[in-house]
């Protein structure tokens, strides 16, 4: 079990034919993930890794049953190709471009509350459930199989934790990167929740970092509806006020929120343990499934 | 992406929000002539991109020619919060009975515009946030369809706006929200907006900053921000020249990563075994070997630096490039100035491990162990 993405899903890649997009699809078939088509604004009828491409999400989806699509597109054409795939009626969008214009994203956010299509990205690495299925840019070959979720704000970040946990022995269940812009599909809330219904996730790990309030947000909810035991770790402890550290949310503010300090207390008042290391956080999550 | 005042004032002005009349100055004889031109009294204002310019001393009201030198001689080279001061605003002095603010932003938690008024203006409005929330009216808006005429008049009337000049105040706001979508604001700021005696409103100050992910298609806007890049640290200038997301902190232990959030955490770790981060340095995914030696080249640029810590797990990352790029770059030392541990891991680790010159650097295999390796050397080289 798993949440979100298993070997039944049908995958479109917006972008196929582009440098990267090519190279992720072919990455993403040799794990096991069913790709099934391309997409890309007049390049129909041609072939791309090895699966047909088609000028429209639309046609993709009539004519290969895809419900996902994962997008490589340049950051000024990706919320357009966002709306593509959210109009197409796809089951999930995951949108792997960073760099999307913020006035861009908070339209298709908006959008988001007109459709059924769930959204992970942008600016993210996609997910995984290891021996099934990646969505993404994920190295497939340092997760294995179990029963822990994580859900990150970043994309190496997660590859570090996922290392001690594997190290461990810890499989992992599924691993969503939900991005580090300010504006993004699925939150920790969001993915908590998946996790919490999943029979097979038995342990959370939770990577934020600083900037917003996300992690707050999830703290609550970790509060009143999550019984799965979760473990912490926020990142940017060391940053100071108003200097953007890399990702385009990652900021405290000049007001202070945002702040380590915050997310950290937030989260250990709602009964998480935050590790000062990722092998702290690899030492909680072997407590809870000891 | 920050625009300086006297851009910002521009923009505004064009889009037809009322402004003082200004003129920019970059000595003491256009300062003078500037003022004379405008009639006394003056004020004479720091163009650098730091708030509270009034309280550093960057912001002086003058009535004569003597004070207007004073001022000039006083303002311009001055360092402001670390910003080298080059020009100065030369702007008419407004007589007001009151200071408004007006403002549009993104509210990241709800993935929407917000509009902001608030009848207290002229001080930093994130104080007034914190201690009176009440005092800021706010209207979010759908970023699908824009401002709705109503939603200006009831953020202007909720903030408790003098109804004489609340008509004008509503066109500002929405002239000012015009601005912010058609220009990829992330904000645009009016503080204060003042109301003159004869009730008349004027943009006193104005903040406009723009969406680094949106230049591309804001190319008059873009053309202000290389006008603008004024100043700013030498190693921060450098690391623009090699598009590295890097910001200079205080510490002797040089950082250098791939993707923000490992990044940042490597920094934590070296303040969690007791050392203090020179820099956050991020080459970003995908970083071929030259990349890596422009790392290397950028870190030893840094004279606070005593030792660094190389800590890459590749995705689209290649530990041979990586490897490749660490030889090249101390390759061409007779000795290597500062010491430098490597961690690699994740994609073509062990090709990395084969390639890297082993006589040149530490080796560790662990985040942990690298960090706790780089702090000792720190520590050695500041002894």
């Amino acid at each position: 079990m798993s949440v979100l993405v298993d070997d039944d899903t049908r995958v479109v890649v917006q972008g196929i034919t582009g440098g990267e997009g090519k190279f992720h699809a072919e990455q993403m078939m040799e794990y096991g993930t069913n790709v099934v088509a391309g997409a890309v604004p007049g390049k129909g009828g041609q072939e791309a890794a090895g699966v047909p491409v088609y000028d429209t999400v639309h046609e993709a989806v009539e004519e290969e049953d895809a419900d996902t699509s994962v997008i490589f597109v340049p950051p000024a054409f990706a919320g357009d190709a966002i709306f593509e795939s959210l109009d197409s009626g796809l089951e999930l969008a995951v949108a792997i471009t960073e760099g999307i214009p913020t006035q861009d994203m908070a339209r298709v956010n908006k959008r988001l509350t007109e459709t059924d299509t769930r959204l992970i990205g942008p600016n993210c690495p996609g997910l995984i459930t290891p021996g099934e299925a990646k969505l993404g840019i994920l190295p497939g070959n340092i997760f294995s199989e179990g029963n822990v979720g994580l859900v990150s704000r970043s994309g190496t970040l997660t590859y570090q934790v996922v290392d001690n946990l594997t190290n461990r022995g810890l499989g992992q269940s599924t691993a969503i990167g939900i991005g580090g812009d300010p504006i993004i599909g699925t939150d920790f809330v969001d993915a908590l929740e998946l996790f919490e219904d999943d029979p097979e996730t038995d342990a959370i790990v939770m990577c934020g970092e600083i900037g917003g309030e996300d992690e707050e947000e999830a703290a609550a909810f970790i509060d009143d509806y999550v019984d799965t035991p979760v473990a912490g770790f926020i990142a940017g402890r060391t940053a100071p006020p108003g200097k953007r550290m890399g990702h385009a949310g990652a900021i405290v503010s000049g007001s202070g929120t945002g702040t380590a300090e915050s997310k950290i207390s937030a989260l250990n008042d709602a009964g998480v343990p935050v590790g000062d290391t990722p092998e702290e956080v690899a030492d909680h999550i072997e407590e809870f499934l000891a | 992406m920050k625009l300086h005042e006297y851009q910002a004032k521009q923009v505004f002005a064009d889009a037809g929000i009322p402004t003082p009349e200004s003129q920019l100055a970059s000595d003491v004889d256009g300062v003078l002539t500037a003022a004379e031109e405008i009639g006394y009294p003056v004020a004479v204002k720091a163009q650098v991109q730091v708030g509270g310019r009034g309280k550093a001393g960057g912001i002086e009201l003058v009535e004569n020619d003597e004070e207007a030198r004073e001022a000039a001689e006083s303002i311009i080279g001055m360092d402001l919060k670390g910003y080298h001061v080059d020009q100065v605003l030369v702007e008419e002095a407004v007589d007001f009975t009151d200071e408004l603010y007006v403002g549009i932003t993104m509210d990241r938690g709800e993935g929407k515009p917000v509009a902001m008024v608030s009848t207290k203006g002229g001080v930093n409005i994130e104080e007034v946030a914190e201690e009176d929330p009440e005092a800021i009216a706010r209207e979010h808006i759908d970023p699908s369809f824009g401002m709705h005429p109503y939603q200006a008049r009831k953020a202007v009337y909720d903030a408790g706006v003098d109804k004489a000049v609340a008509r004008d105040v509503s066109s500002v706001l929405t002239t000012l929200y015009q601005l912010w979508d058609d220009r990829d604001g992330a904000d645009a700021e009016i503080n204060p907006l003042m109301v003159t005696s004869d009730d008349e409103v004027i943009a006193a100050d104005a903040v406009m900053n723009i969406d680094e992910d949106a230049l591309f298609r804001q190319p008059e806007l873009a053309e202000m921000e290389a006008e603008a890049a004024s100043g700013g640290d030498e190693l921060e200038q450098k690391a623009d020249e090699y598009d590295f997301d890097y910001v200079r902190l205080e510490g002797n232990t040089g950082i250098i990563g791939n993707g923000a959030g490992l990044v940042m955490t490597t920094l934590d770790l070296v303040d969690h075994y007791g050392g203090e981060p020179a820099n956050f340095l991020d080459v970003g995914g995908g970083a071929k070997a030259d990349r890596i030696a422009n790392a290397l080249d950028m870190v030893f640029s840094d004279d606070n630096v005593d030792s660094v810590v190389f800590n890459i797990f590749g995705g689209i990352t290649r530990g041979d490039e990586v490897a490749k790029g660490i030889n090249e770059a101390l390759e061409q030392f007779d000795e290597i100035p500062k010491p430098v541990v490597v961690r690699l891991a994740g994609t073509n680790w062990e090709e990395g491990m084969e390639i890297l010159n082993e006589d040149l650097v530490t080796v560790e295999q662990t985040l942990e162990d690298a960090v706790q390796r780089a702090v000792e050397y720190a520590e050695e080289g500041q002894a």
